[in-house]
């Protein structure tokens, strides 16, 4: 049996040049009895160390990058069996890579869950140091404060560069039981040697507990929550904690109060506000003329005519001039366009806006809008799966493609895809029956009827969409055409 | 009036009492940044950090007060109501910087959540919050967490400037359906909210992108927008609330929806429920809406179990979802897929990715999900390992009953 014993306050290099030794000479884990400083007083008439030994062995040692982060963290723990355990995962670890990816192994769970707990009181360090300041008489360039914290696990060093990232502008130092550390704006020391609590106070900590009080709501007192993450240790050096009690104590009652009050009437001012707010809804819009596209276009905005308004962000009504000579009708937006606001934006509206370049037409001068003017769609986690309009919802939305046709007059409309043409003509026909041909529409304008820029996005062969995007090109020239004869 | 009268520490009372209803306080998933190349004060590291917790159980994270409880609007949930007779008062600008850098400075806290009243008009009050963000960013090197509550038609510029200095900002939906905020929010507009929520999406998309110049993307609201829904004060149900919130992650990309059962307020309106919701149903939605995000539920699937569109109050959605689904259970759990393991009730996604991952070496038996901290009792009935099995457990009419909680002491009211 060889006895190792280390200073053990947080010190990875000398578990670890000892580690490497043992092993180096084949040691076994049984064989190795460590021991902190703190412990080895107990320990008498164990063998100390070989003198022989101090010197590496044949056994090459090699160790993971995992596992260094690890042992780094797990020897902070105050457990003293920390360096056996970290000792056994190296020797296993010598023929097994792999082992700490089986984290239910039995020596795998522990030393997870050595390094959890130390992380744990770090973070909570990190959260439940409170700074005071020291106020001196002289005027200084940096402000001073101290801190008393009392850690489980020797942190203090690897908590420390935290602190000093975030508390740059001000000089600190922070106390513990277990070490402590500085930083004047120059340098962060850190100490390991035990510290004395300080007595310091600072006026600010009553303003905190005015903050702590009101933020805290009596109506619903869940205490194992709070002690769950805020265990009692930690209270003493809080100075917000010795309120607890009384708020406790006083949560009943202060609900029942609020309960038992009876309603009030309501403060003059409401009144006051409620009359102006009147007075502003309706004075301040300025309305646009009635019967013209821009009114119909804020009536769209309020439409309930069917239950998509609920679910999409807004109405996507037309756009473009409103004497268009040509108007475009397409299915309904999409996630694009229901965020934006606008027609054809989103990448079905790319390969419409590439196909009017590509045949000559300027997007400007023609009017753009779709059948149905809400986006209908089911969420799928992150994302919105475009749903196609029933025939309920193209029929409700109809009422306004027929106002925009009537008010914009356009000699020609180009319905694109099934959905426009069966809102425009009322017939669920197929599309290829009469695609590319000009029909009449109401007796006094054209209608074409070709895909809808979206179909050739979907297209999985890239030969066929090639020839398909050319079709959907020679359908558009018959616009361009119809548009400048 | 006598408002600037009150004391700095009057108004702090009376400011984050009008704020508490907010259950928003996190202060993660923002870039990482620090003062000490820069010098100024503070830093975010990505994860957030809870200061404090209060006797409520909740995380004090950040200075969450308003600028003002004075409100034009006249909410029937909110404490701050027109109607309502609470005592008022406001912060000014200067008065927030300070509370929040000292507050910084003595580790209360992460960083300042600001939220407002609406006076005079939603761009001046949206105006006042900026520049406080304005100032602890630029006057005074400020680098800790910042989260601003938008008001739904402030002018895009304000909007703009507030995603410059921000990690996150948000809009309250508030309640879940429109009519349910006709109801009970006559001023606000559902429409109006969640064209600000799809503008912030493309302003936050648009700024993600790389410009042609530089690859560094424009800083802009790096953690992102949140909201919060109201729970039990209209009559939605939790279904219509979970879809409601699917609806906004998927439209907006919000980060969180946060649920908070509605709470009795001091003077409450007499519109209002006289019942409180149990929370308990504040926390099944959460479970809920975790299932949804990171466990490859659907809506549908967890609220179908009850014709209601409840969910159970007894146990929690996954494990209600397991014991109605009974014929695809047990799940052996050293062959089966990443979404199937995710389904078995217990099993949270950490656990699911230690058995991935120490499968691969070797066979898993009860003893290691033990190991992993898997609590036997509730799995045990649903998986298949090494050396288990559940025989004929999976089928006895009890399982329900095996689960029941035991009844505990009523909460307050």
């Amino acid at each position: 049996m060889r006895s190792v014993i280390l200073e053990g306050r947080g010190d990875f290099i000398e578990w670890r040049d000892a580690a490497r030794r043992l092993l180096s000479h084949g040691i076994e884990p049984n064989d190795v009895m460590w021991s902190d400083a703190a412990g080895a007083s107990d320990m008498l008439g164990l063998s100390i160390p070989d003198a022989s030994e101090a010197a590496n062995g044949s056994h090459a040692v090699t160790a993971t990058e995992r596992f260094i982060d690890l042992a780094e963290t797990v020897i902070c723990h105050s457990s003293p069996a920390r360096f056996g355990l970290l000792y056994r995962i190296l020797s296993r670890m010598q023929s097994d890579k792999s082992l700490l990816n089986v984290a239910s192994d039995e020596d795998v769970a522990a030393v997870l869950k050595l390094e959890k707990s130390v992380r744990r009181d770090s973070h909570k360090m990190k959260a439940f140091v409170r700074f005071k300041e020291v106020v001196h008489q002289e005027a200084r360039a940096r402000r001073q404060f101290v801190a008393w914290f009392e850690p489980d696990h020797f942190i203090v060093e690897r908590v420390a560069p935290f602190f000093q990232r975030r508390f740059t502008d001000m000089d600190w130092i922070i106390a513990t039981p277990r070490g402590s550390m500085m930083w004047d704006g120059q340098n962060l020391v850190t100490s390991r040697e035990p510290a004395e609590k300080s007595t310091a106070s600072d006026t600010t900590d009553d303003l905190w507990r005015t903050y702590y009080a009101s933020i805290f709501n009596p109506a619903r007192l869940k205490l194992k929550a709070m002690r769950a993450e805020m265990p009692k240790k930690y209270w003493k050096n809080l100075p917000e904690a010795v309120l607890i009690p009384e708020l406790v104590g006083n949560a009943e009652r202060s609900v029942m109060e609020m309960r038992q009050r009876q309603p009030t009437m309501p403060p003059l001012f409401h009144d006051r506000l409620q009359e102006a707010t009147t007075l502003r809804i309706s004075g301040d819009h300025e309305t646009p003329v009635p019967g013209s596209l821009e009114d119909l276009g804020s009536e769209a905005r309020r439409c309930t005519r069917c239950p998509l308004h609920c679910n999409a962000t807004q109405t996507v009504f037309g756009e473009g001039p409103a004497d268009a000579r040509v108007m475009f009708v397409g299915e309904q937006p999409g996630d694009q366009e229901d965020l934006a606001g606008r027609p054809f934006v989103g990448p079905a509206g790319k390969v419409f806006d590439n196909a009017l370049a590509e045949v000559g037409i300027d997007r400007r001068n023609v009017y753009v809008t779709n059948a149905v003017k809400h986006f209908k769609y089911v969420p799928r986690g992150k994302r919105r799966i475009h749903q196609k309009p029933n025939a309920g919802e193209i029929e409700a939305c109809k009422w306004w493609l027929r106002q925009e046709i009537d008010l914009v007059k356009p000699q020609l409309v180009v319905a694109l895809g099934a959905t426009a043409l069966a809102s425009l003509t009322g017939r669920q026909g197929r599309l290829t029956d009469v695609r590319g041909v000009l029909m009449p529409l109401d007796g006094t304008r054209s209608l074409l009827a070709t895909v809808h820029p979206s179909y050739l996005l979907r297209l999985p062969d890239l030969e066929r969409q090639h020839l398909e995007i050319k079709r959907f090109h020679a359908d558009l020239r018959l616009v361009a055409e119809a548009q400048g004869a | 009036m006598n408002i600037m009268k009150k004391s700095l520490k009057h108004r702090l009372a009376i400011l984050s009492d009008a704020a508490k209803y907010d259950a928003s306080c996190a202060s993660s998933g923002t870039v990482k940044r620090d003062s000490s190349r820069s010098g100024g004060l503070g830093s975010t590291e990505g994860a957030g950090i809870c200061h404090a917790y209060a006797p409520d159980g909740r995380c004090i994270s950040l200075l969450k007060i308003l600028l003002t409880n004075f409100c034009i609007f006249d909410c029937a949930y909110c404490i701050n109501r027109s109607s309502s007779n609470v005592e008022r008062a406001r912060f000014t600008v200067e008065e927030v910087v300070w509370l929040t850098l000292e507050f910084y400075r003595r580790n209360y806290i992460e960083g300042l959540f600001l939220s407002s009243g609406i006076i005079r008009s939603s761009d001046n009050t949206m105006e006042q919050m900026v520049r406080v963000a304005r100032e602890l960013r630029t006057t005074h090197g400020f680098r800790g967490y910042i989260h601003l509550k938008t008001i739904p038609d402030a002018s895009p510029h304000l909007i703009e400037e507030a995603g410059l200095y921000a990690d996150r900002l948000s809009i309250n939906i508030e309640l879940p359906t429109d009519s349910g905020i006709a109801r009970f929010a006559p001023d606000k507009r559902p429409g109006e909210i969640r064209k600000s929520m799809a503008d912030l999406r493309l302003k936050i998309e648009a700024a993600n992108e790389p410009t042609l110049q530089t690859k560094r993307r424009k800083r802009f609201v790096p953690a992102g927008q949140s909201t919060q829904m109201i729970v039990g004060a209209d009559g939605a149900s939790d279904a219509t609330i979970l879809r409601a919130s699917s609806r906004l992650y998927g439209g907006y990309q919000l980060r969180r929806v946060y649920y908070s059962a509605f709470s009795p307020i001091p003077d409450a309106s007499k519109n209002l429920p006289l019942i409180r919701p149990p929370l308990e149903r504040e926390h099944r939605l959460y479970q809920a809406d975790w299932l949804y995000r990171f466990y490859g539920f659907d809506i549908e699937e967890i609220t179908s179990a009850r014709p209601d569109g409840m969910l159970d109050l007894d146990m929690d959605p996954k494990l209600a979802w397991a014991l109605a689904h009974r014929e695809r259970f047990p799940v052996d759990i050293n062959r089966s897929a990443r979404e199937i393991l995710l389904r078995i009730p217990g099993l949270g996604t950490k656990t699911v990715k230690a058995i991935l991952s120490g499968r691969r070496h070797r066979r898993l038996r009860l003893e290691d999900l033990q190991r992993l901290g898997v609590s036997l009792k509730k799995v045990k009935a649903f998986i298949v390992a090494d050396g288990w099995s559940p025989h004929r457990l999976i089928d006895s009419a009890d399982l329900n009953h095996m689960f029941q909680r035991k009844p505990e002491q009523l909460a307050l009211l």
